[in-house]
């Protein structure tokens, strides 16, 4: 694996910030310090190539739209947290890996396959009666808002705008 | 398709497709290569885009989540993800 020319300060610069935001939401790194490295390196790679920081276990179409449900940190990590006690790539683990206890084992994908995902037409909001506002979620940590447009970012996660979807 | 050839003992046909970024590819080379195995690989994402399409069409066929790494053993069988005991056991 490489960095494909990515400057190795740039590289830990972008792994300090992966560990400040994933401990100010309570989440763990890897213990693995190399492993978490690599992946790193791998997002700067990703980031680099496509203009957002994909999923470095995950093919990018290059295309930010299609992909981001796979920027990381994905949809899909709270769910593998939950059920796998680590993130697809293993970059966010549980506190029973983080302290050694428990081993990461192979998480299997739960992204839907290509052709799936070009069958899931945008599932429209159901509307439970006449609100004042419509309610917003993020897709990365859940976070729910009534107001008129989602936030710029989410207060909670700190993903951006784009990763949030109409609720009710 | 543009794939390096690593050599080894032979074991059947076995192509490795992966990605540069991913952290259980990179696990699963150094598998095979700990092995001593002959194996090919092709990092998916480095590939001219029509190479790429039929990269993923082949992972499709085998492995229909299109996952990385997918390792082919004689273009019948495919082992999804970093498997370790499973790879072994396959190339005994």
């Amino acid at each position: 694996m490489t960095g494909e020319g990515i400057p190795e300060q740039t590289i830990r610069k972008k792994a300090d910030k992966i560990r400040s935001d994933a401990s100010a939401g309570g989440y763990l790194l890897n213990p693995d310090q190399s492993f978490v490295r690599e992946l790193v390196a791998g997002i700067c790679v990703n980031e680099q190539r496509y203009g957002y920081p994909a999923c470095p276990c995950r093919l990018a179409s290059g295309s930010r739209e299609e992909d981001l449900d796979i920027i990381c940190p994905c949809d899909y990590r709270d769910a593998d947290l939950n059920e796998f006690g680590a993130c697809y790539c293993a970059l966010y683990v549980s506190a029973g890996i983080a302290s050694g206890e428990a081993q990461v084992t192979c998480v299997p994908e739960r992204r839907p396959s290509r052709k799936e995902r070009r069958k899931e037409s945008r599932s429209a909001p159901v509307f439970a009666g006449e609100l004042p506002e419509p309610v917003w979620r993020c897709r990365v940590c859940g976070y729910l808002c009534a107001r008129e447009g989602p936030p710029l970012v989410c207060p909670i996660c700190k993903a951006s705008q784009d990763r949030f979807v109409r609720f009710i | 398709m543009r794939m390096e050839h690593v050599k080894g003992s032979k074991r059947g046909e076995l192509i490795l497709y992966a990605l540069s970024t991913c952290g259980w590819c990179a696990k699963t080379r150094k598998l095979l290569d700990d092995l001593g195995v002959e194996y090919s690989y092709v990092y998916v994402d480095r590939l001219p885009h029509e190479e790429m399409e039929s990269a993923i069409w082949e992972v499709e066929k085998h492995n229909p989540s299109g996952s990385f790494p997918t390792l082919v053993i004689d273009g019948s069988r495919a082992i999804v993800g970093f498997r370790e005991a499973d790879i072994r056991e396959a190339l005994k």
